[in-house]
């Protein structure tokens, strides 16, 4: 046997679906995989949703998550097969040579245990050490991955705990008992940009303080170059490409993933501001429930065929900012002006031109629309509703829609359930745009999305803003879609408006702290990078 | 105040008591909404005026409804439960033995059908989807489906007639030995089991079954965790509270099937007492065994409510 | 619809749903005796002449379980299309409506559910009489609360689905809301629904007549057939099982039926393609 921890050999997995009404039938979710680990290193798994990546990193635990079966090949870890031993030697292998760390720690807890009690369990339970030695190495473990309290955060519940502070503790429960291999599956992707960095730097750290190698499982290319010595491309369950970070990310040789990299690469050149903003948002402030304020004091502007992007973490109110805009949720103080002339606060006094002007897209593109509804209804309905149109007009503008958004007239009896998860976003994009509007606010419209799908449907907003002269309200999380098609940006933290302007003004230093910690946070494809926020960032805490 | 969760479930018994005030008014409410006169409709068409007269004043239905209702009420929780109208015996007195009778059986058929339930239940989700599974959800849909009295007679049919294992009529009486007593009830216990087993079991799965797909159970397992340990200290702390919930809430539904049960069996319980004044429009007895069985059912709500509060970490571990 | 695509099983309890329905509208063209007509010796056995032998006044059983079959059944429907629509459109409204009237009514709901239906029935059955409309009124109101509870949590998932707010954000009536966006997404559940509360109605029905407060006498459905034959079954003559037989048979199959339909409705939110 070679000197290599993990070896997957001509992987395959296959699972059994049952589709309800039809006969159940098999279906292969990897083909033919194959892949080498030595101790001490770190590969990445990389792949869009639905590539197998997951399954390929539980497959080294020889496990298989609802169903999911391994067919073939051999998986070698510390040079025996995992896949021929029996259930005792699984439990041998699993908590102790191999462990894992999931995307959602806060559901991968057990909420009725401590969380000390749940760290040490495999310690203990393979009897690696005693519990006294298994907890003073927990609380190592806290403190090394920077947790508040290392002490006493163990006697807590899972509840009481953050999730970017539980992630981290799932990573100490991976640790805890010495494994040789840890696979971590996308365990930033829940969390918001500025909890991310601080987790990822852990777990690197981690990672490089004990030796252990690892198997990082994600979709962001940028996040898996920070920790990973070499990469493995994979789509629809294949292969696509393996190679050294910097061979990945520099040289990227199969088309695929080339694309992969230059994701998030949409450029769009800054319109500057109007005289006549299109919607003026004056001096808003609002509250769920009378008590707390959710939005304070927040005034914006948005000019005629430009995008306003407003950027926050999750609890800054950017959603809520929608929210009023469409008059679901009247302001307390303040008010909108629309085209010249005040909104009404609330939605039922609106007119149905004003609402016509007023178009909404929003995140989750299958909840958005109607399934009895087929994609004609959908898109007719509004060109019935706002002008009119009835049969053969009707049916000949929604093909005329159908073609902008890059489908087609032969999607035009389709229900949403028959659509893949980019096409409907596009249905709901025509949809709007059948209105005619004048803006249309966009709620974390790519976020749902992969990244290169995420790419489609911006480089189409785009298009579309050409054409049609419509302004958008870009509301995101993601500060590399705000890059690409902003004009100006909202940055929002808390409800308040923290720095607003043109997107050079915004993107230009010096910059207040928050701005300056969000986009220092936002992971860039290119090696070393953590390394050198990080760096940055001691300067600064050792400057104040 | 203390623990959020003494106040928690203080709230809980406390609106638990405002429920069963505002059930016994809607009992009260549910004998006064018959159009034209309780006295008459009890005494018949023939009776004399006299006669529906001296009625009237010995239900007090000269006072306005709402001071008989306290009046009512008042003795209730005195412990005075009226007297019957068609033998002017106290009400007490002839309920308490047929009560114990009936907690008897239905305390019987609890001991066998809820371990059952919950290890057939724990059956069907080791066994998803393969056919110990499918028979037990196929038996339990069937058996929702089917009355009370079709069980009944078929057991006493079968059982009791042709093969003359048990008795058809389950009488209780002082001097019978456990034993005996046990042989009188054994078959309206098989009855009231398979009355509340499929629904029991049903529930009993779905709450098992939900608790081992989530993701702490998958964690538990990459940990090399034996399945034993597993289910132990991972999967029963979390499926304790609705196990006990589903328990609780067909406990609730067994009260009621009690009654249909002691008809078939001619038991002497609350259930045929109930009924048997029910015909007789005897509205004081009415009243009062319904009030008993509502509380019955309202408490076991409770409880069920509590267990799962009390269950439940978040609670019990506040931020 | 594709006919092939009907598994066994629903297959089966559609065509014993058709049977039980064919029979209860067609009773007097098919029975071969009068309802309450005595033509032959008390618990006569199964013979030629009397298919399913006599009950226990020496009626035909036959014939008795075809009249029974159409009361069984109009009661039941009855009480269920009352229970349907009061408890529907109450559930709706306070659905997409909110505030004090959804408040009030759904602690209402709340304590009429607090005291089992049985009993609540029997206690109202202790002063009204046993005739048929106050049967079906009583069955409607009590059933109508649990209706009430499912089409208001299904109105409430639905309501607050972003297709109902893009509807709103458009400038729908409600009118349109209910009815186009919430009702044709509420219908399959609902539908299962019936069939489960319409199989609880007979189950229902038939306790209350086999405790002698439903139907009342000479007519009689299942139930009461039941109550008329029981005697005999500690002499092991089993006519007291045949109505209990068919009671459960019906609601055997119209639980297949209302099942299939359950897995129809959860196969649409699946996806078709």
């Amino acid at each position: 046997m070679s000197d290599n921890l993990l070896e997957i050999k001509n992987l395959k997995i296959g699972a059994t679906v049952y589709p309800p009404g039809e006969k159940p039938h098999d279906i292969t979710i990897v083909h033919d995989v194959s892949l080498d680990l030595k101790k001490g290193q770190v590969m990445g798994l990389i792949g869009e949703s639905g590539a197998g990546k997951s399954t390929i990193g539980l497959s080294s635990m020889s496990y298989g998550r609802g169903g999911v079966e391994i067919t073939g090949g051999e998986v070698f870890v510390n040079g025996r097969d995992i896949l021929k031993i029996q259930a005792h030697g699984l439990r041998e292998l699993r908590g102790r040579e191999v462990t894992y760390v999931s995307q959602s720690a806060a559901a991968s807890f057990n909420p009725a245990m401590r969380l000390m009690d749940q760290v040490i369990e495999t310690t203990l339970l393979h009897g690696l050490s005693t519990k006294t030695q298994a907890e003073e190495r927990a609380i190592e473990l806290f403190r090394s991955l920077g947790l508040p309290d290392p002490e006493n955060i163990g006697n807590r519940y899972p509840h009481q705990v953050s999730g970017g502070q539980l992630q981290r503790v799932m990573t100490a429960m991976a640790l805890c008992p010495k494994p040789d291999l840890i696979v971590f599956d996308e365990p930033t992707t829940a969390l918001d940009v500025t909890t991310q960095i601080d987790v990822l730097a852990a777990i690197k750290k981690a990672i490089r303080d004990t030796g252990v190698a690892a198997l990082y499982i994600t979709h962001d290319l940028a996040v898996v170059a920070q920790v990973s010595d070499e990469i493995l491309v994979l789509r629809h369950g294949n292969m696509v490409e393996h190679g050294t970070v910097q061979q990945i990310i520099e040289e990227p040789k199969e088309e695929y993933t080339q694309e992969l990299v230059k994701a998030h690469s949409i450029t769009h050149e800054e319109k500057k501001p109007t005289d006549n903003p299109i919607l003026r948002v004056e001096n808003i402030t609002a509250s769920y429930a009378g008590t707390i304020k959710v939005l304070k004091d927040v005034s914006v502007d948005i000019h005629a065929g430009q995008t306003l992007a407003v950027v926050g973490e999750s609890g800054s109110g950017k959603s809520t900012l929608a929210r009023v805009i469409t008059g679901l949720l009247p302001p307390s103080e303040g008010r909108i002006v629309f085209d010249g002339k005040e909104l009404t606060p609330a939605l039922p006094n609106r007119s149905l031109d004003d609402l016509r002007e007023l178009q909404m897209i929003y995140q989750m593109a299958d909840v958005a629309m109607n399934p009895r509804q087929t994609v004609g209804q959908i898109i007719g309905r509004p060109l019935e509703l706002y002008f009119g149109m009835k049969g053969a007009e009707k049916r000949k503008r929604v093909i005329e829609l159908l073609d902008e958004i890059e489908m087609g007239e032969k999607f035009i009896d389709r229900y949403p359930a028959e659509l893949s998860g980019g096409q409907k976003q596009r249905v709901c994009i025509a949809r709007s745009l059948a209105a005619k509007p004048k803006l249309i606010i966009c709620d974390e419209v790519t976020s749902a999305l992969d990244p290169l799908v995420a790419d489609g449907i911006l480089k189409l907003l785009l298009d579309l803003q050409k054409i049609e002269n419509v302004a958008y309200l870009f509301i995101t999380h993601d500060l590399a879609t705000v890059k690409s098609i902003s004009d100006s940006i909202a940055v929002m933290y808390l409800g308040e408006l923290v720095r607003y302007g043109t997107k050079s003004e915004v993107l230009s230093p010096p910059f207040d702290d928050y701005t300056d910690l969000l986009l220092s946070s936002v992971p860039e494809m290119k090696l070393g990078w953590l390394e050198e926020v990080l760096a940055d960032r001691k300067m600064e805490s050792a400057g104040n | 105040m203390g623990h959020p969760i003494l106040n928690l479930v203080a709230q809980r018994i406390a609106l638990g008591l405002l429920l069963l005030f505002l059930a016994s008014g809607l009992i009260f409410i549910g004998t006064q909404i018959l159009p034209g006169d309780v006295a008459q409709s009890i005494l018949g068409q023939s009776a004399t005026p006299e006669a529906v007269a001296n009625l009237r004043k010995e239900l007090g239905l000269n006072d306005p409804a709402y001071v008989r209702y306290f009046k009512w009420l008042a003795g209730v929780l005195q412990g005075d439960l009226g007297t019957a109208l068609s033998n002017g015996k106290s009400i007490a007195e002839g309920i308490s033995s047929r009560l114990q009778n009936t907690l008897f059986l239905a305390s019987w058929a609890a001991a066998l059908s809820v371990p059952l339930a919950v290890v057939l239940g724990l059956l069907a989700v080791q066994y998803r989807n393969r056919w110990p599974d499918k028979l037990i959800s196929g038996v339990s849909l069937a058996s929702i489906s089917l009355p009370e009295f079709f069980i009944g007679y078929l057991l006493i049919y079968f059982v009791s007639v042709q093969l003359g294992w048990f008795p058809s009529v389950a009488i209780l009486n002082e001097t019978m030995t456990l034993g005996e007593k046990l042989n009188a009830i054994a078959l309206p216990v098989v009855v009231l089991t398979m009355v509340v087993l499929a629904h029991m079991m049903r529930m009993t799965r779905a709450a098992i079954l939900n608790v081992m797909q989530s993701a702490y159970i998958e964690t538990a397992e990459l940990k090399g965790l034996n399945p034993f340990t597993v289910i132990r200290k991972h999967a029963f702390p979390n499926a304790i509270a609705p196990i006990v919930n589903v328990v609780m809430i067909n406990l609730a539904y067994l009260v009621v099937g009690v009654v249909i049960v002691e008809v078939i069996f001619v038991y002497p319980g609350m259930g045929q007492y109930l009924v048997d004044h029910v015909s007789k429009r005897d509205v004081p007895v009415v009243q009062a065994c319904a009030l008993i069985f509502a509380s019955v059912y309202i408490s076991l709500n409770i409880i069920a409510d509590i267990v799962s509060i009390v269950a439940n970490p978040r609670l019990r571990h506040p931020k | 619809m594709n006919f092939k695509r009907i598994p066994l099983s629903a297959l089966v309890g559609i065509i014993a749903t058709g049977g039980f329905l064919f029979v209860a509208v067609f009773a007097p063209a098919l029975a071969p005796y009068g309802m309450a007509e005595i033509v032959g010796d008390v618990w006569e056995p199964a013979s030629d002449e009397f298919l399913l032998g006599t009950d226990n006044v020496g009626r035909d059983l036959l014939t008795r379980m075809m009249y029974g079959a159409r009361i069984t059944i109009f009661i039941a429907g009855a009480a269920t299309i009352f229970s349907f629509v009061m408890g529907s459109v109450l559930g709706f409204t306070a659905a997409v409506t909110g505030g004090w009237f959804d408040m009030v009514l759904s602690r209402f709901v709340d304590l009429l559910m607090s005291i089992p239906t049985l009993i609540f029935a029997l206690v109202v059955l202790s002063v009204l009489p046993g005739n048929l409309v106050t049967l079906i009124v009583v069955m409607g109101v009590l059933d109508s609360t649990r209706v009430y509870r499912l089409s208001r949590a299904v109105a409430v998932d639905i309501n607050v689905m972003d297709y109902v707010e893009a509807a709103r954000l458009r400038g729908e009536g409600t009118r349109w809301i209910v009815f186009r966006e919430i009702l044709p997404n509420a219908l399959s559940p609902l539908v299962a629904e019936f069939g489960l509360r319409f199989i609880f109605a007979v189950l229902f029905l038939s306790s209350l007549s086999f405790l002698g407060l439903g139907i009342q006498p000479p007519e009689a459905d299942w139930g009461g057939m039941v109550k008329e034959n029981k005697e005999g079954i500690i002499f092991g003559i089993p006519a007291a099982l045949i109505p209990a037989f068919a009671i459960a048979v019906l609601a055997i199959s119209v639980n297949l039926v209302a099942d299939w339909i359950l897995n129809r409705t959860s196969d649409l939110k699946g996806g078709r393609g």
